[in-house]
């Protein structure tokens, strides 16, 4: 006790002699400090750093099944051809088994790198209801809660409908997708769909944002409140509510069977959709089949830290595995929709420039579209159209 | 009580002095009973049109008007009028017209009712491409069979905290059983080749499971009928890129309300489309799917194709073949040539021409 006390007088009589070193260095140090708070105050607002380091960003690779692996590999190979500056970690995982290790390790390694590049998991849907689908623990362990989908008719693609341009923002986390089933009786099975206030008015703020940042000037809700009055009763409220803060965008809502006939009929009239997750899963195929197909059209997955890019109707496409025949394009503009997250917009740019220009002008296509042309071809194809662009060779 | 018997008895008394000749005597000639609920808004045009083409193709088929609008039965339960409900336990076959859903008048919605006092527990929905009614779909020819009593339409919700709601859909061993037999025999019965089931098991694995494990092993006893399973997402891909693909679709509840609206979306809309509900003891109410129409009630604008061709699906059922293929030769010859067409088809003759022209091509075929 007097010992103490006695220190405090002590260092009560040193305060002047440290006390202007001691000050001056406080200075320094505060200056430092409150320069680094207001650094990382800046990043709450963005996504956490990326894992860069000497200017090299890293990315998760999960190749998935089916022809995931193959067109990760041309992504691959594409990158390296255009000296992107990302290194992928790659991370396998492997659908057959019982334990989650695999999917762990790729959760972490996203967590890590901020960032993934993923083909499809396949799930074995007569395993027992225990083994949950791996794409979903994914998406409920990060988080990712909205899932984006732009549908946009590509004028060298021949399709029954014209001028479509349709954003679709599902929520990806809940509803349908809870997984939560029990037999409560022998014979008699419940499954229960989850809607939160919170969940619905993050993802109605994100597609508002959203529509407004890409100029757009109206926003659908898709729902069946007339039937599940309190579930979807409740995501359309938080929508309407969400909608008064943008008095410049229109707001309206349409029940999902409605929805789909006007798809088939006249898809020119949607502009941004956004709705729940089994909805939004029929809507994007839908729409995904009215463009042109699953070969065409890229998806993301947004958490509020991490984000994910992958093909957006998300198909293991087993049956044209390793036969050079699957159309390499949406996972290609998936990448670019990655490169473009990573802020290297001049990478993605090029490449996109280079894909659609294989699309629209060269007309170099596969199968699935109606064409002659295998995967490879396609992919050397948009490599020389990158080569004929690039800056070394436009002077010549 | 009394009152409103003797009421329900002197309107039937008044009903079969109305009635034309040709219908009234439901014992004698083979003919047999329907009852026919006209519905609200554009109902009663409609209906009335159907009744002529009937007469005009005279198919014995008598027809007995009814009203569906709820009461309130003893103990405080809404239910459908009592002589409705007599009428089509004993025709066992129904035709209704469009039912306005009432808003706030406190009783659940008229479909709901009929669905659970019959239990109607499959909805048929063929879609066929009508030749001259131009959709950018050509060649479309499937039917959906959707599951209609439970499933995620159940309406058990609740509020568990504030701001958490659940909703449940119930998938029961029996129900799935019933619409997997049901689809199998509607699939043999009008020559279909295959059935596929429509489900989500990889994500809703112990509901969706337990379906696809009653259709497969109802699957055993049709082998002369293939039978596949399909991702609900996989086959809203395929449909709106190549229908041609699919025959017999049979689902539960949800994916079955949102697919046959998009095949009803391919065929050109509601305003085209045929629809059946199967239910327990051999009752069967055919309808039209779509709306009441209240801006166009009354001026003679209607299209009456769509509870035209459910009343073809109905002599169908009921085994008048003949009948059946020739007043639906008239109606899509009719529409082909496109002389007389309603507005909604994009004419603009009158529901009473169309109707005239289709009984004149009827009688014509005589």
């Amino acid at each position: 006790m007097a010992a103490s006390s006695a220190v405090l007088s002590m260092s009560k009589l040193l305060k002047p002699i440290w006390g202007r070193q001691l000050a001056n260095s406080a200075k320094i140090y505060g200056a430092t400090l409150t320069s680094h708070r207001e650094k990382s105050s800046s990043y709450v607002s963005d996504y956490p750093p990326p894992a860069k380091y000497g200017g090299r960003h890293t990315v998760t690779l999960i190749p998935g099944d089916g022809i995931g692996p193959e067109l990760l590999n041309h992504v691959r190979e594409l990158f390296r051809f255009s000296c992107v500056p990302v290194d992928f970690e790659v991370v396998n995982v492997n659908s057959s088994l019982t334990t989650e290790d695999d999917i762990d390790n790729a959760i972490t390694a996203i967590r890590r790198n901020g960032v993934a590049l993923k083909g499809n998991i396949e799930t074995n849907h007569t395993m027992p209801p225990a083994h949950k689908s791996r794409n979903n623990l994914l998406r409920t362990s990060l988080d990712l809660y909205a899932n984006v989908m732009h549908c946009q008719s590509l004028p060298g693609v021949q399709t029954r409908h014209k001028n479509i341009d349709i954003m679709i923002i599902r929520e990806n986390t809940e509803g349908e997708y809870s997984s939560l089933e029990h037999e409560s009786v022998s014979g008699v099975v419940e499954c229960l769909k989850i809607i939160t206030r919170n969940n619905s008015l993050r993802i109605a703020e994100y597609a508002f944002k959203l529509a407004r940042e890409k100029g757009r000037r109206r926003v659908t809700a898709v729902h069946k409140a007339n039937i599940m009055k309190l579930g979807d009763g409740l995501f359309l409220q938080c929508c309407r509510e969400v909608a008064s803060g943008y008095p410049d965008i229109t707001f309206d809502s349409m029940i999902v069977d409605n929805t789909t006939m006007q798809l088939v009929s006249k898809p020119e009239q949607f502009d941004v959709m956004v709705m729940p997750n089994l909805y939004g899963n029929v809507v994007s195929n839908v729409c995904a089949g009215l463009v042109g197909g699953p070969g065409l059209v890229p998806g993301a997955n947004y958490g509020r830290d991490y984000a994910v890019f992958e093909t957006a109707t998300r198909n293991t496409g087993k049956s044209i595995a390793n036969r050079n025949i699957a159309n390499p394009t949406a996972m290609l503009l998936a990448s670019c929709m990655m490169l473009d997250h990573l802020k290297l917009y001049d990478y993605a740019t090029m490449i996109r420039n280079a894909v659609l220009s294989t699309m629209n002008v060269t007309r170099l296509h596969t199968a699935d579209i109606g064409g002659q042309g295998t995967t490879s071809e396609v992919v050397q194809s948009i490599m020389r159209n990158i080569q004929s662009k690039g800056p070394l060779t436009t002077e010549l | 009580m009394a009152g409103n018997a003797w009421r329900s008895m002197v309107y039937q008394v008044i009903g079969a002095l109305k009635r034309p000749l040709i219908g009234s005597k439901p014992f004698s000639r083979g003919i047999q009973t329907v009852t026919l609920i006209p519905g609200d808004g554009i109902g009663p045009e409609i209906s009335s049109a159907v009744m002529k083409i009937f007469e005009a193709a005279k198919a014995p088929i008598g027809w007995e008007e009814r009203n569906v609008t709820a009461i309130k039965g003893p103990g405080g339960k809404w239910m459908i009028p009592l002589d409705a409900k007599e009428s089509m336990d004993k025709s066992k076959i129904g035709l209704k017209g469009p039912l306005k859903t009432p808003i706030a008048a406190g009783h659940p919605s008229m479909n709901l009712l009929l669905r659970k006092t019959f239990d109607l527990y499959a909805n048929v929905r063929p879609c066929v491409s009508i030749e001259g009614y131009k959709t950018p779909y050509t060649d479309v020819d499937l039917v959906t069979i959707r599951e209609n009593t439970e499933g995620e339409y159940s309406g058990i919700e609740h509020v568990i905290v504030e701001g958490v709601v659940q909703s449940i859909k119930l998938i029961t061993e029996d129900a799935s059983r019933r619409i997997a037999e049901y689809a199998f025999e509607y699939a043999r019965n009008n020559q279909r080749s295959s059935v596929t089931a429509v489900h989500k098991a990889n994500i809703m694995r112990m509901s969706d499971g337990l379906f696809l494990r009653k259709c497969r092993e109802v699957a055993e006893n049709f082998k002369d009928i293939k039978f596949t399973e399909m991702y609900l997402d996989t086959v809203c891909l395929n449909m709106v890129q190549d229908p041609t693909q699919f025959d017999v679709l049979v689902m539960p509840n949800l994916y079955g309300d949102i697919l046959s609206d998009l095949c009803a979306g391919l065929i050109g809309g509601l305003g085209v489309t045929p629809s059946g509900n199967i239910g327990a003891n051999g009752v069967a109410i055919f309808e039209s799917v779509h709306g009441t129409a209240p801006d166009i009630a009354g001026l003679d604008m209607a299209n009456p194709t769509a509870l035209l061709l459910s009343a073809v699906m109905m002599l169908r059922h009921m085994g008048l073949h003949g009948y059946g293929k020739k007043i639906e030769a008239a109606c899509f010859d009719t529409i082909r040539d496109k002389k007389v067409l309603t507005k909604d088809l994009g004419g603009n003759s009158k529901c009473s021409e169309f109707t005239a022209e289709i009984c004149r091509r009827v009688q014509d075929m005589d």
